[in-house]
């Protein structure tokens, strides 16, 4: 206890004291900004995701990447010192309710941004709303759609590359390595149109053909009967089934063929959430599959990505780390978390504060060009266009071991990706 | 005061709450009363088919995707204005209730329903297999540009919600006036006893053919008017699910009750927009309210009302 309360400051006390003002000067404005950023609350991202119906297993691997992703970008400080609150909402895979999930997300949640919606019709059914509502709206789909300038200048699919640019890609490989005379089995609706539309010209341009088409109508429950049309001098099966009866249409393959016949190349879609070792699926020893990200972690994978994956939590067969069983949908599901990135970048850049600042959110956006391979882009660098708010990427190209396990035996250049522009949505108003 | 007057007056009150909620709802709940409003022309279609002809048709979707392509169709691939295509999409409809209605009225009971469903199903493999001009699947979008009407633009929020209150209001008065019309009672006469019916000298396979072609016109002019106010024309809404909705709507609002299709697509949408609020499970909460609704009121909540209160609910 002090015997004199009135005792006059030291010269050292004085020092300390004009030292610890002059360092309060110095933080106090960081301090206020952040109190500022603070009063603002959090940025609000609307997370449109398929609960339900028949994008649900992307729909919860997806959901896990997003809130990964978004707990990442809050550890580093959130985005313009806000913190950025996740408002996730099942749209059921159905184009109706994703309209009006977008509506809610805007006029209900005040959210700043919407993100995460993949299935194309859902997006088609959405997008005009968001358009409307001058909602940025970022989608992880792989379709045609951002690109082929079929949505409006608040749509974007940053995080993921699209069919058209996956297709052109990987054509010199497979045409190279497994045959160039092509029987494609596709689900008979838009998406499998895109694939048949863009690798026959892409296989064409290798001097490669496509003899059959196949398209097998989305009711579909048994597909034996179809195999008998796959010509005699077929070299490769090119095949991209999606939705609940994949599993059946790659078994039934399999027994058709009984581990001869030409040789496969399939999209991982075909086997998103499935076990690729699961009983019945042996005869894909020595096929190959595209894979937007390698599912089964690769001998030379780097830092970023193995960051990635323990942030998402996935094990090093690309199943959850909680559970060996389930499966994840890596081949799509970094998109989401690039997708962050990429809005986080956007805001970063314009000074995002609030929605009046869409505009020049959306401007900065449409002025990115390069996402260097980082933690943020795990996948890999990407080059971006704003003018059609695409982003383009490497390819994989994975070949199934006996062991079941997915090997990457080829990763395209982004160049090879590159198609010249059909849409320059900066022409279009804000 | 008569029934008519009544009548007459309670539906003139809804048309006008409605107009007052736009300046007092929040921009959220106009939005969905728009949707809402465009949904209950769908629903006061297959109404009028099932609750006052007593026809039970699993095959609806058909009429609406007919007026929404019939309507994006000739305006992405026509270039027409939006009010010709309109014309179109209703046209179009008008052809197909025309055509089904002439094969399908040629069975009866469960086989009309399933023949129903079956023709339904048929026009949405059609719109897959024509994937070239309708984007199978995926479906496309009308822009913006677009969807002006006489110089209106109706992507904007308030023109929006007055065109679907002008069609809704048009939809809500002429059904109202028709069922009580002769032609109306005519139709209930052969839902109540056809055979009856046709003893005392009614047509009845005209009346009926009558009832699906306007039952499809009407579901016609919502799918075009979806099109026009929302810009997107999918196929989702050619399958069956979305000619199971109507049903549902039309017996949760209460079947033959001019108010019930309105009511019945309100306590839905409304029914499944707030339980999500409470839980991921919100089609649960759905389920379980429509089981106690079905148990508890069986005539729908405008059924059960004018059984139990207001007998003279039209």
């Amino acid at each position: 206890m002090p015997k004199n309360n009135t005792r006059l400051l030291t010269r050292r006390q004085t020092l300390k004291s004009i030292g610890a003002a002059a360092g309060a000067g110095l933080v106090m404005p960081s301090i206020a900004r952040m109190a500022h950023a603070s009063t603002q609350g959090p940025i609000r991202l609307g997370f449109e995701v398929h609960r339900t119906g028949i994008g649900s297993s992307y729909g919860r691997w997806y959901e896990r990447v997003g809130t990964a992703a978004a707990k990442r970008i809050n550890a580093m400080g959130g985005i313009n010192g806000r913190e950025v609150e996740i408002i996730a909402e099942d749209d059921g895979t159905d184009p109706r309710r994703g309209a009006e999930v977008v509506e809610r997300f805007a006029s209900l949640h005040e959210c700043d941004a919407v993100f995460g919606t993949l299935f194309s019709h859902v997006v088609f059914g959405a997008a005009p709303r968001a358009g409307e509502l001058k909602m940025p709206y970022f989608v992880i789909s792989e379709g045609y759609h951002v690109a082929g300038g079929l949505l409006n200048r608040y749509s974007f699919q940053p995080g993921i590359t699209d069919v058209r640019a996956q297709v052109k890609a990987m054509a010199p490989y497979v045409s190279q390595n497994l045959g160039k005379k092509v029987t494609m089995f596709i689900p008979d609706f838009a998406f499998g149109h895109d694939h048949r539309d863009f690798f026959s010209e892409a296989i064409k341009n290798q001097g490669g053909e496509v003899l059959e088409v196949i398209a097998i109508p989305p009711t579909e429950t048994s597909f034996t009967r179809y195999f008998p049309r796959i010509p005699r001098d077929t070299e490769m099966i090119y095949h991209v089934m999606v939705g609940p009866a994949v599993l059946t249409f790659v078994r039934e393959l399999g027994e058709f063929f009984g581990g001869r016949g030409p040789a496969l190349f399939g999209y991982i879609d075909s086997l998103e959430a499935v076990d690729t070792a699961s009983p019945g699926l042996e005869f894909l020893e020595g096929s190959h599959f595209w894979e937007g990200m390698p599912r089964f972690m690769q001998p030379d994978a780097d830092a970023h990505e193995k960051m990635y994956r323990e942030a998402v939590g996935i094990d090093e067969n690309g199943a959850s780390v909680d559970d060996p069983r389930d499966i994840s949908t890596a081949g799509h599901m970094f998109g989401v978390w690039e997708t962050l990135s990429v809005i986080k970048m956007g805001m970063e850049m314009s000074g995002y504060q609030t929605r009046a600042d869409t505009g020049s959110f959306i401007e900065a956006v449409e002025s990115l060009t390069k996402f260097p391979l980082s933690d943020d882009f795990p996948q890999g660098e990407k080059i971006f266009n704003g003018k059609t708010h695409q982003v383009f990427g490497h390819q994989n190209i994975s070949l199934v071991e006996p062991d079941g396990k997915l090997k990457r035996v080829h990763r395209t250049s982004i160049e090879d990706t590159l198609y010249e522009n059909d849409v320059d949505y900066t022409t279009q108003s804000l | 005061m008569t029934r008519e007057q009544k009548s007459l007056w309670l539906h003139a009150a809804v048309v006008l709450v409605l107009g007052a909620l736009y300046f007092v709802l929040p921009e959220y709940h106009a939005g969905n009363l728009a949707r809402i409003m465009v949904l209950a022309v769908y629903a006061m279609g297959y109404n009028l088919l099932f609750g006052y002809t007593g026809l039970l048709s699993l095959g609806h979707a058909m009429f609406f995707a007919a007026g929404m392509y019939g309507f994006g169709l000739a305006v992405n691939h026509g270039g027409l204005p939006a009010g010709a295509a309109v014309l179109i999409g209703i046209a179009a409809t008008l052809v197909v209730s025309v055509v089904v209605g002439f094969l399908a009225l040629r069975t009866r009971d469960v086989a009309f329903m399933i023949v129903m469903l079956m023709f339904a199903q048929t026009g949405y493999l059609i719109i897959l297999y024509f994937g070239e001009f309708t984007r199978g699947d995926e479906g496309f979008v009308v822009q913006q540009a677009q969807r002006g009407l006489f110089g209106f633009d109706l992507s904007a929020q308030g023109i929006r919600y007055w065109a679907a209150l002008i069609l809704f209001s048009a939809c809500l008065l002429g059904i109202a006036k028709g069922v009580n019309s002769r032609f109306g009672k005519a139709l209930v006469a052969v839902r109540e006893n056809e055979e009856r019916a046709r003893m005392l000298g009614y047509d009845t396979h005209r009346l009926k053919f009558l009832a699906v072609v306007l039952s499809g016109v009407l579901s016609g002019a919502a799918g075009a008017a979806y099109g026009l106010l929302f810009g997107y024309i999918g196929s989702t809404f050619a399958t069956v699910q979305y000619s199971i909705f109507p049903l549902l709507w039309v017996l949760l609002g209460g079947a033959g009750t001019t108010l019930g299709p309105f009511v019945g697509v309100l306590f839905m949408f409304y029914l499944i927009d707030l339980s999500s609020f409470l839980t991921d499970a919100y089609m649960f909460i759905a389920g379980i309210a429509l089981l106690l609704l079905t148990m508890f009121a069986p005539k729908g909540i405008v059924g059960q009302i004018r059984a139990s209160r207001v007998p003279w609910l039209p």
